[in-house]
């Protein structure tokens, strides 16, 4: 008895640390891992499941689009525009300045080489994500000849591009390869 | 926490007298809202929305639960359980109107009660956490909504749910991960659906929590009122049970018949046709808005058309699209600061001919212009009108409030409520000369939110 009070007092001296100290630490540090490690599977069943990742390819034949032709396909569940781009249209979306646009890109940076004239993006805007105007027949186009979204006045021009209206960027262009000449795998 | 002659509560028979030593759940009714609670005599009918408010929750929470019996929360087949409730269910189409109806009261109700708040002051000093929680009710309120507003999957709720979960993608570096995260997907489907469900479940229960606290810090000072006099004597009290019972219950009778009428007669006047489409998410519909509620503040969101650069540089410092979720959060938060940025010692809007000229003639018409631009579509004049109306809710909240309270000459105050009602207060004459407590510890605030007369 008399022992663990001197021993007691003398741990006591060393600047008020005490034996139990330790544990407090050790029972609180164990249980914040506990708790983090927890949380862990409670946030990621949140993110897209395996059977929403598996269906994140599309491949899309792209042989029947005529120039001036658009086509809607669907990628992860959004659509995807497939658009033959005219010699007129190409000629337009080069003679921009580019240094001019809100996201400066060339046509040639959005579409692969050897295939200038097929123009593949998220046919999302990138305001709010509706879907813009202009790859079907007859549907506005915009002030630039490209696609128009109806929610909030995005104007996208022949490239894609946003020219006018509170989108930040150009409509995405995914990542796709060409498998053959005329198909192309998305994704 | 009430005060010195607020009746007691005593039990009756031996049965009461055994459950209050027990659970003494009566007498916490009693002290609550029965004669037990002491309330100041003048309360207009601006502050029956407390209860209604009370009610609607209830109304929202009883009425989805049974539809919740009938609906399935999956991409495939959600619509057609919600035609199925309208057609075939018993008396589903009553459940369903009352609760897409009962949708709109709540914020009817609420919005009441926020400009109650807003022209009476009543988030000033000692009611500042009163003021807090409730702005965290109306952010739970918001949230359930827009996910209930999902849950029919026509062609509104998807565009809405794109659009919305769209806001967060504003965000730097981790806005495209953190919509994917809260979607569960690259665009919404069956586990945005499945989790909105979920959590609209989930959160009626979660606000009935903070209206308990609510609740609770309104009982630590008592209710305001509208003179913005505190009590001071038991002459300036009535006791809530039966003196508000009755007038809430007549403002609830006449709720209940204004949302009758509604959802009898036009239960589809404050939606939207097209979410009687099924949703399709490769095609938006024209013009997308969210619901009625929402229009104020999705005007701020569109108001801002323009990114802020550095003058002549062309860099861009924030984009268009994340000024206007900062300024349509903002809005919102705002509200937060409210208890300490007007500063004025006088409470009641009565009694402030300045800040009274801004209400009424700054942010009233300011509030209403948003609410039309936010149904109306993005184009002139409604932009033009809507960032007008967007920079005018701001100053009002951070620059003209705070410079009106320091330049404002308030009318003089009534000595007390009893003096506001009566024309007369009997009560001694020195409590006036001295001191402006009048001997009621505990239920006042410090003496400086009371003016010199």
């Amino acid at each position: 008895m008399a022992t663990d009070t001197a021993v007691t007092r003398d741990l006591e001296s060393q600047e008020g640390v005490r034996r139990r100290d330790w544990i407090h630490i050790a029972a609180l540090s164990t249980a914040g891992v506990g708790a983090a490690s927890v949380l862990i599977p409670l946030i990621s069943q949140m993110a897209p499941s395996a059977d929403v990742l598996a269906a994140s390819t599309t491949e899309v034949d792209v042989s029947a689009i005529q120039p001036g032709q658009a086509i809607k396909a669907v990628f992860r569940k959004q659509p995807l525009f497939v658009r033959r781009l005219t010699a007129k249209e190409i000629e337009e979306a080069n003679a921009v300045d580019v240094s001019s646009l809100r996201d400066p890109q060339t046509l040639a940076e959005r579409t692969k080489p050897g295939h200038e004239d097929l123009l593949v993006t998220m046919g999302v805007c990138t305001h709010l994500g509706c879907v813009p105007l202009g790859a079907a027949e007859g549907e506005n186009k915009g002030e630039f000849g490209g696609y128009f979204c109806p929610c909030h006045g995005s104007h996208y021009d022949t490239a894609a591009r946003i020219r006018k209206g509170p989108a930040p960027k150009n409509l995405m262009v995914p990542d796709y390869t060409f498998t053959s000449d005329t198909v192309i795998r998305v994704g | 926490m009430s005060f010195a002659w607020a009746k007691q509560y005593e039990p009756k028979t031996p049965l009461m007298k055994w459950l209050d030593e027990k659970l003494p759940l009566p007498r916490l009714v009693y002290n609550a809202v029965g004669a037990g609670y002491p309330v100041p005599r003048n309360l207009n009918y601006m502050w029956n929305f407390g209860v209604l408010a009370g009610f609607c929750l209830l109304l929202q929470i009883v009425t989805g639960v049974v539809l919740a019996m009938h609906y399935a929360a999956n991409a495939q087949v959600a619509f057609g359980t919600v035609e199925h409730i309208m057609r075939n269910v018993n008396y589903g189409w009553l459940l369903r109107y009352a609760h897409a109806n009962g949708a709109s009261f709540f914020f009817i109700v609420v919005y009441l009660h926020i400009f109650r708040g807003f022209f009476y002051s009543s988030y000033k000093a000692p009611r500042e956490m009163i003021w807090l929680l409730g702005v965290v009710i109306f952010l739970l309120m918001m949230a359930t909504a827009f996910m209930g507003y999902v849950l029919p999957w026509g062609q509104m709720s998807f565009w809405g749910a794109q659009v919305i979960t769209g806001l967060f993608s504003a965000i730097p570096l981790v806005g495209e991960p953190l919509q994917v995260w809260l979607l569960g997907g690259y665009a919404p489907d069956n586990a945005a659906l499945n989790r909105f469900f979920s959590l609209h479940f989930l959160l009626p229960f979660v606000i009935a929590g903070v209206v308990i606290l609510h609740i609770w810090a309104l009982h630590i000072p008592g209710s305001s009122n509208p003179t913005g006099v505190e009590v001071k004597q038991e002459s300036d009290t009535v006791p809530f049970h039966p003196y508000y019972t009755a007038k809430d219950g007549f403002g609830l009778g006449v709720f209940l018949i204004l949302f009758s009428v509604m959802v009898f007669f036009l239960p589809n006047a404050l939606g939207h046709p097209d979410n009687y489409i099924e949703a399709n998410p490769l095609s938006t519909p024209a013009h997308i808005v969210p619901e009625w509620y929402f229009w104020p503040f999705y005007a701020i969101l569109r108001a801002f058309t323009g990114d802020l650069t550095i003058p002549f540089t062309g860099i861009t410092l924030i984009p268009a699209k994340l000024l206007g979720v900062i300024a349509m959060f903002g809005a919102i938060l705002l509200w937060f600061f409210l208890p300490w940025l007007d500063k004025s010692p006088v409470r009641s809007g009565h009694y402030r001919p300045l800040f009274r000229k801004f209400f009424w003639f700054g942010l009233i018409p300011a509030m209403i212009a948003l609410f039309i631009c936010g149904g109306a579509p993005a184009e002139e004049p409604y932009v033009i009108i809507s960032q007008v109306a967007t920079a005018y809710y701001f100053l009002h909240f951070l620059v003209i409030l705070p410079i009106v309270s320091q330049i404002e000459v308030p009318k003089p105050l009534p000595f007390s409520i009893t003096e506001a009602v009566l024309g007369k207060d009997k009560a001694p004459a020195e409590s006036r000369a001295g001191s402006t407590d009048a001997g009621t510890p505990g239920a006042l605030p410090e003496g400086s939110l009371q003016p010199a007369e």
